[in-house]
Parts: C-alpha cells; sequence; structure tokens
C-alpha cells in the first residue's frame, strides 16, 4: 500500500471544493448588535460577505408621526443607544431649526457638554468592545469602567443612566445641578487616568496591532462614495467633521483638533477614536470653563416652551398655554428641512417635512452606521474569516440607528 | 427674539492632526518588553487590590468612587443613593387633607408617548364641596411595563398631581397584572421625604387655607 503521508505538489490532489457559507449572527458574540452576514467561504477566506441588517427595525420614521414633536426624543434615545444625548441633542437643533429659534447661550455650552460626554461614552464602549474581542478583556473592563462613571453624572443630571429624554424643542429640561461643573471635571479626570492605562496595555502591544493594521483598509474616494462620515472617514484621512466643517451651539468657539489616519484600516480607525476621546474632553473642559453660572438654559418662546410651573398653578394664561401646548403640541411651522449634527458615529442627520401642526408630516432620519456597514463587505471580502470581528466592531454599527 | 444660525460658517482652520503609531521598532516586534510591561500594569492593580483586602481598608464604593481598588458595589445589601433627579415609579400626590389633588384633566395620559396611563374621570357625589369645582380620576392606572419612565407625565400635569419622586426604581414581580399600578396604591406612595405634599401653592377646596369658594358662593 502507498504511504499516505507520500509529499503532493500543490494543487495536485485537489478535492472537490465547494465554497461554504456560514451564518455570523444575527446574535453572535463577536457581532454586537443584532445583524447577519453570511460569508461565503473557501477555507478561511471570505470571498463573498453578505451583510443583512433590519434586525432591530422598529418603525422609527413612522412612529415620530404618531406624536408631537416633543414626543420623539424618547424615540431618538434609542437611536444610538450608546450616546443618547447626542441624538437628544440632534433633533432639539433640528426642531428648532425649523422653527427658527435660538437656545440662550447657557443652553448651548450645556448641551455641548453633556453631548461631549456622550461621545466619550460612546468611543470607550466601540474602542473597548474591539480590544475585548480580539482577546483584551482588561482594557474593556476598565474603560466600561469609565463609561459607566460618565453615566452616573449624566444620571445626576437627567435622572436616568441611558433614556434620558432631556432634550426639549428651544432648551433643556432642566437647567444643570449645582454641583455638574465639579463632577465633571473629577470624572473626566478619572477617565483619562483609565484611559491611559488601558492604553498602555493595547498600543504598542504587537499582537493586537498585527491583528488590526492594514485589516480591512479603504480609500478615502471609496469612503466618500459610500458616503462614509465620522471616525471612519477620517480615518481615512479625510477631516470632515461636522463641528468643523459646518459648526453648530458652540463649536466654532472652543479649541479642538481634528484626529485623523492615513491608510482607513481598523488600527486608524481605533485610534481615530482614542484621540477624539481626548478631544472631547479638551471641548469639555473649555466648554465647563464658559458655561455661565446663572441664566436660563431654555428660550421662552411661547409657542414651544411649557410656562413655568408657578404660572400654571395660578394664572389663568399660563393654565391655558400649558394645555395647549400639551395637548395640540408645540406647532412647528409648515416647511420642511435637514439638519445634521456630528452623532458619535458620524453626520446624523434628520431631513423633517411639517405641514404646520403639532405632528411631524415625515421625519426621515440620515443614521451615519447606515451608509457606513453598507461598506462591510467589501472591507472584509478576500480576506480571513477572523478579520471579520476587528474590521465589524471598528465600524461600530448600532442596529437601533442603523435599522431606521 | 434671537433666530437660530446654524449651521454657522465653517472653521477657518479645520486643525486636522494625524494620529500617532507605536513605532515598528525591534522592541515593538520582539513583543517581549510588552509582555512585562503589559503584566506590570495589571499586577500594580493586582497588589492594591489585594493589598487592601488585607488591610481591610477598602474604598467606600458609593463615596470613594474616584479611588483606586476596588469600588464594586454589592448590590442588593449596598445601594447607590439615587440622584435628586432620578426618576423612578410614579406617585399621586395629596393636598393636606389627605385628598388627592389630581383633577383627571389628562394631560398626563395626553403627554405619554407610551400611552401607558389610563383614567375614567368622575364628578364628585353631590354635597361635595368639590362638585362642579373640579372633577376627580375614578380610575388612575399606570402601566409600569409599558412606561419608558421619560417623565413626560410629570412635566405635563398643571396640578403637581403625579410625581416620580419616590426614588424607588421598577420592581421585579412575577406576573404581568402587578405590574398595573391602581390610583390607591399610586397615592399610597411616599416621595423620598417621605412626605405626600407638593409645591402647588394653589389653594384648593379641601384645603384648609382655601377661602370656601365655591360656584355658587361666587357671585
Ligand atoms: S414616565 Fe413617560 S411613559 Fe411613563 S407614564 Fe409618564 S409619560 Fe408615560
Ligand atoms: S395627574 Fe395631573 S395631568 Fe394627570 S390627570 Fe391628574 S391632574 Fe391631570
Amino acid at each position: 500500500m502507498e504511504p499516505l503521508d507520500v509529499e503532493l505538489e500543490e494543487g495536485e490532489l485537489e478535492l472537490p471544493a465547494e465554497p461554504m457559507h456560514l451564518n455570523m449572527g444575527p446574535s453572535h458574540p463577536a457581532m454586537h448588535g443584532t445583524v447577519r452576514t453570511v460569508v461565503e467561504l473557501s477555507g478561511e477566506t471570505v470571498v463573498k460577505a453578505d451583510v443583512q441588517i433590519g434586525y432591530l427595525h422598529r418603525g422609527f420614521e413612522k412612529m415620530c408621526e404618531r406624536g408631537t414633536w416633543a414626543q420623539v426624543f424618547p424615540y431618538v434615545d434609542r437611536l444610538n443607544y450608546v450616546s443618547p444625548m447626542l441624538n437628544n441633542v440632534g433633533w432639539a437643533l433640528a426642531v428648532e431649526k425649523m422653527c427658527g429659534i435660538a437656545v440662550p447661550e447657557r443652553g448651548q455650552w450645556y448641551r455641548m457638554a453633556l453631548g461631549e460626554l456622550a461621545r466619550i461614552a460612546d468611543h470607550l464602549t466601540c474602542t473597548g468592545a474591539i480590544a475585548m474581542e480580539l482577546g483584551a478583556f482588561t482594557p474593556f473592563l476598565w474603560w466600561v469602567k469609565a463609561r459607566e462613571m460618565i453615566w452616573d453624572v449624566l444620571e445626576e443630571e437627567t435622572g436616568a443612566r441611558l433614556t434620558h429624554a432631556f432634550g426639549r424643542i428651544g432648551g433643556m429640561a432642566s437647567p444643570p445641578t449645582p454641583g455638574f461643573k465639579g463632577l465633571c471635571r473629577a470624572t473626566l479626570e478619572k477617565v483619562e487616568q483609565i484611559l491611559v492605562e488601558g492604553e498602555k496595555l493595547l498600543l504598542r502591544n504587537r499582537i493586537f496591532i498585527d491583528r488590526l493594521e492594514n485589516v480591512g483598509p479603504i480609500s478615502a474616494a471609496d469612503a466618500i462614495a459610500l458616503g462614509w462620515t465620522g471616525p471612519c472617514l477620517r480615518a481615512c484621512g479625510v477631516a470632515y467633521d461636522v463641528r468643523k466643517s459646518h459648526p453648530y451651539l458652540k463649536y466654532d468657539e472652543v479649541d479642538f483638533e481634528v484626529p485623523v489616519g492615513t491608510n482607513g484600516d481598523t488600527l486608524d480607525r481605533f485610534l481615530v477614536r482614542l484621540g477624539e476621546i481626548r478631544q472631547s474632553k479638551r471641548i469639555i473642559e473649555q466648554t465647563l470653563d464658559r458655561m455661565p453660572d446663572e441664566g436660563p438654559v431654555s428660550c421662552d418662546d411661547p409657542r414651544v416652551m411649557l410656562p413655568a410651573k408657578s404660572d400654571v398653578y395660578s394664572t389663568i394664561e399660563g393654565t391655558i398655554q400649558h394645555f395647549k401646548l400639551v395637548m395640540e403640541g408645540a406647532k412647528v411651522p409648515a416647511g420642511e428641512c435637514y439638519s445634521y449634527t456630528e452623532g458619535g458615529n458620524g453626520e446624523l442627520g434628520f431631513y423633517m417635512v411639517s405641514d404646520g401642526s403639532g405632528t411631524p408630516y415625515r421625519v426621515r432620519i440620515r443614521p451615519p452606521c447606515f451608509q457606513i456597514v453598507g461598506g462591510l463587505s467589501k472591507l472584509v471580502e478576500g480576506r480571513l474569516l477572523s478579520d471579520i470581528v476587528p474590521t465589524f466592531g471598528s465600524l461600530n454599527m448600532i442596529g437601533g440607528e442603523c435599522d431606521h | 427674539m434671537a433666530t437660530a444660525t446654524f449651521p454657522k460658517k465653517p472653521a477657518d482652520h479645520i486643525n486636522a492632526k494625524p494620529v500617532e503609531y507605536a513605532p515598528h521598532d525591534l522592541e515593538v516586534k520582539s513583543y517581549l518588553p510588552e509582555i512585562f510591561r503589559g503584566v506590570g500594569v495589571s499586577m500594580k492593580h493586582f497588589f492594591e487590590n489585594t493589598r487592601e483586602i488585607v488591610r481591610g481598608k477598602l474604598p467606600d464604593p458609593v463615596l470613594d468612587r474616584y479611588d483606586d481598588g476596588i469600588t464594586t458595589i454589592s448590590y442588593p445589601e449596598q445601594k447607590r443613593p439615587y440622584p435628586e433627579r432620578f426618576r423612578g415609579v410614579h406617585r399621586l400626590t395629596t393636598r393636606t387633607d389627605g385628598s388627592m389633588r389630581c383633577v383627571a384633566c389628562l394631560c398626563c395620559s395626553t403627554a405619554c408617548p407610551a400611552q401607558c396611563i389610563y383614567i375614567e374621570a368622575g364628578e364628585y357625589p353631590p354635597g361635595d364641596k368639590r362638585r362642579g369645582y373640579e372633577k376627580y380620576p375614578v380610575k388612575f392606572v399606570v402601566d409600569e411595563l409599558r412606561c419608558i419612565f421619560c417623565g413626560y407625565c410629570v412635566e405635563a400635569c398643571p396640578c403637581d398631581a403625579i410625581r416620580m419622586d419616590t426614588g424607588m426604581h421598577a420592581v421585579p414581580y412575577d406576573s404581568r397584572d402587578q405590574f398595573i399600578y391602581d390610583r390607591d396604591l399610586l397615592l399610597s406612595f411616599e416621595g423620598r421625604d417621605g412626605s405626600h405634599v407638593t409645591a402647588n401653592a394653589r389653594h384648593e377646596p379641601g384645603d384648609p387655607t382655601h377661602p370656601g369658594l365655591t360656584r355658587e358662593h361666587s357671585h
């Protein structure tokens, strides 16, 4: 009999092989969020990846047409549920743009501070999750601990850790608590310390770098063609940040940098996010320095703002205005507008049509990760199966916002 | 009135800063120094934590939250106090004489995005001082399973009759109907300060401070 371990030239013994189909998801430990990727494998190489979204579809846009403009805030909380405050601010700015109202100085600074806190939480979660999926559990636990501290601050301010429902058309639900600035500063200090410690474990770790470097690269031209925005686009070297290119609130008055990458690979996306955490910290520090301690956070436009409670209790005008606003909702002038802000993952846009009533006629959201996930199959085709995990993690798909 | 100027004109200088990569030098490539550095960081924490356990000087997980070391809270024996603004389970407030403040105006159930408040309004019985002056809820039900704890009902109430300052989070039960809180249960909850009274300064019939004005006597 012939010995089995006969040395064959490559290609001499061709077993009939068909590409194997494999389901990753919709519930897969490495695919955070519910998304299904059907991969066609040849050996361990991905021949084709078919990304299927929609497992978290809740009919957000249709739901908005059901209530008043203000009742949309709880819904936007649940879009990007890692940084709900940024969505709150985005929606509030969108409706205010329709109505043509501006929020007082203090409210604008307050919104910026809370929004940037949420951005830090978002990036900590995303970068921590990338590390965890590659086996580095410790940085994830430490960074989630830091995120918890940020949520504590947000809970202190808004009354809920995640589902804040804190934005209002024309301002915020309540002014900053007296201890806000101190708590914020102490937390940021600690968060940076934890961040640095986690970085010490990762950034010069060759195994970690090898898993990220040159994995899932994309050229700037391709990224722009796909409609990418946010950290993923900046990782390709395009310095497009809504906060810089189309400033809103007070972003034109604070000093911060836009971290950009060069290759658009997973390592770049990881490092850009870490850089943005530091910039957000810088923004918050400047914001806290410049936010006045006195003054209103909400405008006093009676068309959209509920009157002061003391007026409602004791004057008929206040009561009537209160009832009109609660029963019919704030009336937004007829028309349409597109308003966009920098969300955790990129440009978060709301396109809305009003027929002049208290209920949105049509709301359309442009979630940043819808476009980004559209590019996933391009990034992973031709690469190893194990590369899907860090690549997908670095895109930071958030099901709640993607499946609109 | 100020109008929105949004978006503003782009910044003159984008101020882009390239990210810094770890050098591809021998130190990183050989991986050995990094092992020790990484283990060093982890060990530093390990010894800090064990030292505290051995000395029996664990930081208070609530007060020294920003300290190094173990700050795990042994829930439910230990609890982090909820912040002032925490939105907990609802309660219905009462007037100083113990009667309910709610006038069944349906503002809260209209403002509720989850549509989880059900109210049936009723007239006070003949002879009651408040008959013809205001109504009251015969039924007032909050479905705490549907509720998303957004606080809109509190904001919408023109009488300060519903509040979420009980400081209690939704309690787990073993059947769904236990989550349906009815009027009397909601009335029995106290605020965090242990009181039932509210900030509403309006003197209603039934309040000892009310001047006694009723529909019949008012003209
Ligand atoms: S907290 Fe929100 S969801 Fe719950 S009852 Fe009040 S308005 Fe409805
Ligand atoms: S709780 Fe307040 S808003 Fe709701 S019905 Fe009673 S008085 Fe009206």
